[in-house]
C-alpha cells in the first residue's frame, strides 16, 4: 500500500517494439508504397513515364471510390461484400440509361444501387443481423439483377458515341482523366467527413465500441444505415464511372472486388474489428495493390495472379499486427 | 423542497422475475442519495429505469414534477440526467478530447469540428479533475482511474441536473476517490443531485445525505443515513434483525474441532487490484469454511483467486504445503482444486448434453486410455455419482437442461466430485434452486466434509453460512476483517464484524 502514497504515477513510457507495430499497422501501407515505387523506378525505366503513370492512376481511381465507403463500413464494426456486384451492376444500369442523357446515365445507378446499401443498412442496424450475411444476401440479389437485366450477361449495352456521359470517363486534364480527380475529391472530401464532422464521430464511436456509444447517446442504428447507403452509393458511382470509361456496361467486371476493396482498407490499417482508420490510409492501400500489380505486369515474365499473392502475404502481415495491437489495448 | 426526479410505485419484470416491485424513490435537489442493497435487490434496475434503459411495466417516472417517459438513454440524457456506470463506458480508441465532447464537439463556422478548440477546452476541464494527459491520446491508453474520471467529466460536463453514480469508486487508486469525492462537494454546492451506489460503508456515511435500501426488489427504507447506525443498514440490506447483536459479543472462546490437523489450503495475503486487497485463509481437511461478507467484499474474488482465475498481484495459494502456480487454472485443477462457479449457466453446465457427459466432462482425461474413453468406466462412475448425490434424472442420457436447478448443481457438483478433489470451493452452490433441493445440497456439503474434503463456502445467505460453516472468514472491502470459529459463528457477530470493519481485530 505505500508504493500508492509516492510520487503521481508517470505513464509508462510506450515499449518501443509496441511503438514499431503502431507505425507499421497505421502508416504501413504508405512505408511500403514508397519503398515499392521507388524500387520500381530505379528498376524499371517504363514505370516512371507519363503513360504509365496515367494509366495507373485512372486504374486506381474505381477501385479508391469502391474502398472509400468501405472505409466507413468497415470503421463501424460492419463489412459490406455486395460492393463488388454494385459495381458491375451501377456499370450495366449507367450504360443503360445513357440513352436518356447524361442525367439518367449517373442517377439510375446512383438510385438503385443506394437502394440495396439502405436495405443493408435497415437490415444491419435493426434486426441486428449480421453485417457479413445481409451482405452477402445482396451480393447474389445484385449479381442475379444485373445477369436477369442483360440476358445472363449475352446483352451489352453500349454507350452512344458521342454521348456527354461519356466525357466523365474518358475526358482527361494534363493527361489525367477525370475518374482521377473525382476520385480524389470524393476521397478528399470523405477524409473531412470522417475526420471533422459529428458523423464522421458518431463512425469511429460506433464501431469502438457499440454498447458504450448507445449510452453515450449517439445515434448509432442512423450511422449504420448511412455508412451501408454510402457504400452502395459509391459503389454504384464507381460502376458508372468504369462503364463511361469503357464505354459499355461490362456485366463481367466486379468478381472479387469485394474482397479486394477489404484488403485495401484493412492494409491502409483501417482495424477490421471497428473504431479506427483512416481514408488516406485507405488511398495508400488502394495504391500501394495497383502499383504491385503494374510491377508484375512490368516484369513481363510473371504471372499478373502473383500480385494476389504479395497483397495476400501483406494483409496477413498487417492482420497480425492489428491483432497484437487490439489484445494489448 | 420538491423532488428533482422521483419514480412512484414502479414494478419491472423480466421473465417472470420482479427485478422491482411497487418501488418508489424520490431525489431531492442537491443531495447526495446513497442507494444500496445486496444482489438482486434491484438497484442496477432502478437505475436503469432512471436513465430511459428500461421502462417500467407499471408506476410512474416523474421529472422536476411532470411525469415522463425516457424511451432511450439519450432522451434522458437531454432531460439533464447524467450517469457514470461501474464498467467504463466510453470509446478507448477515440482520444480523450474526442470521448470527453462525443455529440457535442466546438464547431467552426463551416460545421466542422473544431479539433484544436476541443482538445485546449478538453485539456482545461480535465484539469480540473486532475487528470494531465495528453487529450489526443486514444483513451484506452489511460489507466481505468483516469478514465473513470474522464467519463465523470462528461457526465458532469452536459447540463446535468442529476448525476448518477453506480459503483464510481469500485476501480479507483484512493488518491482518486480523494478527487472524486472533490468534485461532488463541488457538485453539491452546485445543487446537482447525485445518487451514488456503493458497498464501501466508509464512503457512504462519509459523503452521502440521505439513503434508500432495496431488498429482494423491495423498497425498505429511506431516510437520513448520518442518524442511522451502520449495524441497522447492514442488517437491512441483509434482511436479518438486529436484535441482541451487541449482547453476544465475542467474549466466548470458540472450539475448534479440527484445530489439531494441518490446512490442506492455505492462502496467503492474496491482492489483486482494487478489489481483493490482502486476503489470508486457510481450510483444514473436513472442515467447512464460510466466506461472509456484502458484495463486492472480495468473496468470489477470493475463490477464483484460488484456483488462478483472478489475475495476482502479490500472494501465494499453498495446497498441501506446495505453492500452485500463478493463474494456471489446469494446474489447480490437477492438483485436487475444484471450483463451483457462481453463475452455472455461464460457467459450468452444457446445457445440450446429458447428465452423462456433463458428469464425466471434467475426468474424461482419466477415464480415457490412449484418447479412447472406455463407456463401461464412465458408465460406473455416472451410476455411483447419481446414485450417492440424489440426482433426479430418467436416465443417465437426459439433458441436463431438463433438469430442475437444484439438480443441475448436483450435476456439476458430481462432476468435480469424480475428478477426486481435495478442495472444493462453492460459489453460491444454493442460489435459485427450490428449498428442498437447497437443503440436500447443504446436506450433501457436510456429508463430503466428513468424509475429509476441504471445503470454502460462499454464500449471501447468512443462515447457509451460519449452520453450514465451522469457521467463518469475514471479508469487508477486499480484505480480512474478522475470524469468528465455533460457537462465536453467530449472525450478530457477523453482521458486527461487517459494520465495524477491522476495529475488532
Amino acid at each position: 500500500m505505500t508504493a500508492q502514497m509516492t510520487a503521481p504515477p508517470e505513464t509508462p513510457a510506450k515499449p518501443r517494439r509496441e511503438l514499431v507495430a503502431s507505425v507499421l499497422q497505421r502508416q504501413g501501407a504508405a512505408i511500403a508504397l514508397v519503398v515499392v515505387v521507388a524500387v520500381a523506378w530505379l528498376a524499371f525505366p517504363r514505370f516512371g513515364s507519363p503513360d504509365n503513370l496515367r494509366d495507373l492512376a485512372l486504374q486506381s481511381s474505381f477501385l479508391a471510390v469502391i474502398a472509400l465507403g468501405m472505409t466507413f463500413v468497415i470503421i463501424t464494426g460492419g463489412i459490406d461484400l455486395s460492393v463488388g456486384s454494385l459495381y458491375a451492376l451501377g456499370g450495366v444500369l449507367a450504360a443503360y440509361g445513357s440513352q436518356w442523357g447524361f442525367l439518367a446515365a449517373l442517377l439510375l445507378p446512383l438510385l438503385v444501387c443506394g437502394a440495396i446499401g439502405l436495405v443493408n443498412g435497415l437490415l444491419v442496424a435493426r434486426t441486428g443481423m449480421a453485417p457479413f450475411i445481409v451482405t452477402l444476401a445482396s451480393l447474389l440479389f445484385a449479381r442475379g439483377l444485373l445477369l436477369a437485366i442483360t440476358d445472363e450477361g449475352s446483352t451489352t449495352y453500349q454507350i452512344a458515341p458521342g454521348s456527354a456521359f461519356l466525357e466523365l470517363g474518358r475526358g482527361t486534364v494534363f493527361g489525367f482523366g477525370y475518374p482521377v480527380f473525382i476520385a480524389a475529391a470524393l476521397c478528399l472530401l470523405g477524409g473531412l467527413v470522417l475526420r471533422r464532422t459529428r458523423f464522421g464521430q458518431s463512425v469511429f464511436a460506433t464501431g469502438g465500441a457499440e454498447q458504450s456509444a448507445l449510452l453515450m447517446g449517439v445515434p448509432v442504428a442512423r450511422t449504420k444505415i448511412a455508412v451501408y447507403t454510402l457504400s452502395g452509393v459509391l459503389s454504384g458511382f464507381a460502376g458508372a464511372l468504369t462503364a463511361s470509361y469503357l464505354q459499355s456496361g461490362v456485366t463481367v467486371i466486379g468478381v472479387g472486388t469485394e474482397l479486394d476493396a477489404i484488403s485495401v482498407v484493412v492494409i491502409g490499417g483501417t482495424l477490421l474489428t471497428g473504431g479506427a482508420g483512416t481514408v488516406l490510409g485507405t488511398v495508400m492501400g488502394v495504391g500501394l495493390r495497383n502499383v504491385i500489380q503494374n510491377i508484375i505486369n512490368q516484369i513481363g515474365t510473371l504471372d499478373s495472379n502473383y500480385q494476389s499473392v504479395v497483397s495476400g502475404a501483406f494483409l496477413l502481415v498487417v492482420v497480425v499486427l492489428q491483432r497484437s495491437l487490439v489484445r494489448r489495448r | 423542497m420538491d423532488p428533482v426526479l422521483e419514480v412512484v410505485d414502479a414494478t419491472k419484470e423480466f421473465g417472470g422475475v420482479r427485478a422491482l416491485d411497487g418501488v418508489s424513490f424520490a431525489l431531492r435537489p442537491g443531495e447526495v442519495h446513497a442507494l444500496v442493497g445486496e444482489n438482486g435487490a434491484g438497484k442496477s434496475t432502478l437505475i436503469k429505469v432512471l436513465t430511459g434503459v428500461h421502462r417500467p411495466d407499471s408506476g410512474q417516472l416523474r421529472h422536476r414534477g411532470e411525469p415522463v417517459v425516457f424511451t432511450r438513454p439519450a432522451q434522458a440524457q437531454q432531460a439533464g440526467i447524467s450517469t457514470i456506470y461501474q464498467e467504463v463506458n466510453l470509446i478507448p480508441l477515440m482520444s480523450v478530447a474526442g470521448n470527453l465532447f462525443l455529440g457535442r464537439e466546438p464547431r467552426n463556422r463551416w460545421g466542422l469540428v473544431d479539433r484544436a478548440r476541443m482538445n485546449e477546452m478538453a485539456e482545461r476541464v480535465l484539469a480540473g479533475y486532475g487528470i494531465r494527459e495528453d487529450v489526443r491520446r486514444p483513451l484506452g491508453t489511460l489507466a481505468v482511474g483516469a478514465q473513470q474520471m474522464v467519463a465523470l467529466a462528461r457526465a458532469v460536463a452536459t447540463d446535468a441536473h442529476v448525476v448518477i453514480m453506480d459503483e464510481p469508486t469500485s476501480s479507483l487508486e484512493p488518491r482518486e476517490v480523494e478527487t472524486l469525492f472533490g468534485v461532488i462537494e463541488e457538485l453539491h454546492r452546485r445543487d446537482i443531485a447525485i445518487v451514488y451506489v456503493s458497498h464501501r460503508m466508509d464512503e457512504l456515511y462519509r459523503i452521502c445525505d440521505r439513503v434508500t435500501v432495496l431488498r429482494d426488489g423491495k423498497h425498505v427504507h429511506t431516510g437520513p443515513l448520518a442518524e442511522l447506525p451502520r449495524i441497522e443498514l447492514v442488517s437491512m440490506m441483509l434482511g436479518r434483525e438486529v436484535g441482541d447483536i451487541r449482547a453476544h459479543g465475542t467474549t466466548g472462546f470458540g472450539e475448534d474441532h479440527h484445530a489439531g490437523r494441518e490446512p490442506v489450503l492455505r492462502a496467503e495475503h492474496l491482492a489483486s487490484g482494487q478489489r481483493l486487497r490482502d486476503v489470508s485463509l486457510t481450510v483444514r481437511p473436513g472442515e467447512v469454511v464460510g466466506l461472509a461478507g456484502l458484495l463486492g467484499s472480495g468473496r468470489s474474488e477470493t475463490a477464483r483467486a484460488i484456483v488462478g482465475a483472478l489475475p495476482l498481484d502479490s500472494g501465494t495459494v499453498l495446497l498441501g504445503g506446495k505453492s500452485l502456480p500463478r493463474g494456471d487454472v489446469a494446474a489447480a485443477v490437477r492438483s485436487g482444486v475444484a471450483l463451483l462457479a457462481e453463475d452455472r449457466k455461464a460457467e459450468g453446465i452444457v446445457p445440450n448434453l446429458s447428465v452423462r457427459e456433463n458428469i464425466v466432462l471434467a475426468a474424461l482425461p482419466r477415464l480415457s486410455r490412449f484418447g479412447v474413453v472406455s463407456r463401461a468406466r464412465q458408465d460406473r462412475v455416472v451410476e455411483t455419482f447419481m446414485r450417492r448425490l440424489r440426482i433426479k434424472a430418467s436416465s443417465p442420457d437426459q439433458k441436463v437442461a431438463e433438469l430442475s436447478g437444484g439438480n443441475q448443481q448436483k450435476v456439476l457438483l458430481a462432476r468435480w466430485l469424480c475428478t477426486e478433489p481435495k478442495v472444493l470451493l462453492l460459489d453460491e452452490p444454493t442460489r435459485g434452486i427450490d428449498v428442498g433441493a437447497k437443503a440436500e445440497v447443504q446436506a450433501l456439503v457436510d456429508e463430503l466434509a466428513k468424509e475429509g474434503l476441504a471445503v470454502l463456502l460462499i454464500s449471501s445467505e447468512m443462515e447457509e453460512l451460519v449452520d453450514g460453516a465451522d469457521r467463518l472468514v469475514v471479508l469487508k472491502d477486499g480484505a480480512v476483517v474478522d475470524e469468528l470459529v465455533g460457537e462465536q459463528v453467530t449472525e450478530g457477530n457477523v453482521l458486527a464484524a461487517i459494520a465495524s470493519g477491522g476495529e475488532r481485530r
